[in-house]
């Protein structure tokens, strides 16, 4: 079914198509919507959940652990500040391995207050463990959702589905409904091996020495590394059964691109006409949208980036005293590679500020002016 | 407040604001005191301004293709919204669907039947009567 | 503590820090080294060590006396400070 929808309503379809038997969630702007249609669909019977109303995103997070502890498939969704009011339970999630799907809009952190979009937010959840996928069209977020419960629960990791904020979240869209039956196809019931079961008790989550610790967590990495393969194998049969396939990174125009754009979510959708545009100009630039940052595809960006000449890095997000993690974490991965181009980092779009063509083509024009790159960091267009 | 559409046959990338556009609808007849709102506007496009002034009365937008329609009063006459903050757009819809010819009356039926929360049937005739009365070819300033 | 557990390597825990089994296994009275007296004598049976006790290691026999549960019992002694009759006292373990 085709159907003109917003960003966010494409999370509460995609939760909807995943059968998610419990919600718990708090509004935030710009994520109420999310929650909104959760519990009109809830109300008139087209989605069997039990919807939680709780009093924080503390909260709502512990309550979905729970949820998902007790065998349900659980979703969740929020931004910024809240995102940030769960981070301790975002640890929790992933040590207690419960394979919760969260939306997360990306929204900038205040103060000063803010609505508008960054990715600081998430990017700063990187180290919990969660999985993330970066979106950058309305389709690849009712997608990605479903994508996500089936790579979640192979792991037994938790997964968040990220947008950014207004941009695609309050943007209006055409949008392809998959059908139930092949949703229920491609994503089996969830089965917790794990889970809590009065007829066989068992405690988790106790005390757990340094002996045994290092241990726990060496398996999340491995699960955690596991999952590189999964999004692959479950994004190649979502092609095949939905006629959209997904990957760890999307490239476009790549095959005898000397310079590369690497970068994400919106802006990566913008920098496509730019691409385009300066193919025909002649110059041969290619474009590589990173869709799952975490885990971070380091052997799929060293087969693409080793031996081109330059490589530039947008971040709409920055780490303070570093600078963007999509250009650190690009460059760790080449680090070792003897082939490796040098990199320029530009930081763009933070609090919101628009990223139109012009901009895009700006920052590739800069680094194809340089040799090399005079900075850690660039920033484009502060009104000095 | 700034909104946003683009309209294209082909996938659209693009995910910015608009600086250029080719068209304008003007919801708020007092913006136009108050901002330039002509700012990138492609010269020769459309203004379609919620107004019950008539088009050669905005001798200022010389240049540009300048219509009218008088969405409000239509709005009220259906009871679209309330009388102080009237919902004006489905009429505007059918007004841009007479004067630009993008899209044809049924789908705007059709669009505006499917996402009106309330009052369907009233904002699809608020749609077809502001379409009825928007003037295709309008004396231009 | 008895019924412990133990593996060797990393392949053969589980998926996450979980017992294996009912925390019964893990007998923390062995943590003791003050165990309660209940003195029948005094005792009103008013239920208050009972309730009070936070280790659930107070059980109610069929004569409605408190039972001192040993397996469990870690010593803290705070059904001593909640007696309202003094019917109980801490001694050492030898």
């Amino acid at each position: 079914m085709q159907k003109v929808i917003m960003g966010n309503h494409a999370l509460s379809w995609g939760a909807l198509l995943s059968r998610a038997e419990v919600i718990a969630a708090y509004p935030i702007t710009p994520q109420t919507e999310v929650v909104e249609l959760l519990s009109n669909m809830c109300a008139d019977g087209d989605l069997d959940a039990q919807f939680i109303k709780v009093e924080s995103e503390h909260s709502a997070m512990a309550a979905s652990m729970g949820a998902s502890a007790a065998g349900a498939r659980t979703f969740t969704a929020t931004s910024a500040q809240g995102l940030a009011l769960m981070h301790e339970v975002l640890h929790w999630a992933t040590g207690a391995r419960l394979p919760i799907v969260m939306g997360n809009i990306n929204r900038a952190m205040a103060p000063p207050w803010t609505i508008w979009t960054e990715q600081t937010d998430s990017i700063s959840e990187r180290d919990t463990g969660w999985l993330q996928i970066y979106t950058s069209s309305i389709q690849e977020i009712l997608d990605s959702v479903i994508q996500a419960y089936k790579v979640a629960e192979q792991v037994y990791l938790p997964v968040m589905v990220v947008l950014d904020s207004f941009v695609l979240s309050h943007t209006n869209e055409n949008c392809d409904i998959p059908d139930q039956k092949k949703v229920d196809a491609y994503l089996p019931k969830f089965n917790n091996e794990y889970k809590l079961d009065v007829n066989k008790p068992a405690a988790y989550g106790g005390l757990t020495g340094p002996d045994w610790y290092y241990e726990l967590r060496y398996k999340i990495q491995k699960d955690t590394e596991r999952s590189l393969d999964l999004f692959v194998e479950t994004g190649k049969e979502f092609g095949e059964v939905f006629g959209r396939e997904y990957g760890l990174v999307e490239t476009y125009k790549m095959d005898d691109a000397d310079t590369v754009l690497v970068t994400s979510a919106s802006i990566a959708s913008t920098a496509r006409p730019v691409i385009d545009a300066m193919r025909e100009e002649g110059h041969k630039v290619g474009l590589v949208r990173v869709r799952v940052f975490r885990p971070f595809p380091s052997d799929l960006m060293r087969k693409l980036l080793a031996g081109r000449k330059k490589v530039l890095v947008v971040d709409r997000n920055i780490s303070f005293g570093m600078s963007g993690a999509f250009y650190e974490e690009t460059k760790a991965a080449l680090y070792n590679v003897k082939s490796s181009p040098p990199m320029w980092g530009y930081i763009a779009g933070l609090g919101g500020r628009d990223v139109p063509t012009n901009v895009v083509r700006d920052m590739i024009d800069q680094t194809l002016s340089e040799d090399h790159p005079e900075g850690d960091i660039i920033w484009i267009g502060v009104k000095k | 407040m700034v909104a946003f559409t683009r309209i294209d046959e082909e996938p659209i990338y693009i995910r910015s604001k608009i600086y250029e556009p080719d068209h304008l609808v003007v919801l708020e007849p007092t913006l136009i005191g108050a901002i330039d709102v002509t700012e990138g506007l492609k010269p020769g496009g459309w203004i379609i301004i919620n107004s019950d002034k008539k088009a050669a009365d905005f001798s200022q937008f010389k240049g540009f293709k300048v219509a009218t329609i008088d969405a409000t009063s239509i709005a009220v006459k259906y009871r679209l919204g309330s009388s102080a903050a009237p919902i004006v757009n489905t009429a505007i819809l059918g007004a841009l669907s007479k004067i630009t010819g993008f899209v044809g009356l049924d789908a705007v039926r059709d669009a505006v039947r499917e996402i009106a929360p309330v009052k369907k049937d009233e904002n699809v005739k608020a749609s077809e009567e502001a379409y009825e009365i928007a003037e295709a070819e309008q004396e231009q300033p | 503590m008895s019924d412990e557990i133990k593996w060797t390597k990393e392949s053969d825990m589980p998926l996450m820090a979980m017992s294996l089994g009912r925390m019964t296994v893990n007998k923390t009275g062995s943590w003791r080294n003050l165990r309660p007296i209940i003195d029948k004598e005094k005792c009103i049976k008013c239920g208050i060590c009972w309730k009070f006790c936070p280790d659930v290691s107070i059980e109610i026999d069929e004569e409605d006396y408190p039972v001192v549960v040993l397996d469990f019992c870690k010593g803290c002694g705070i059904c001593v400070v909640e007696c309202p009759k003094d019917a109980i006292k801490m001694v050492k373990e030898d």
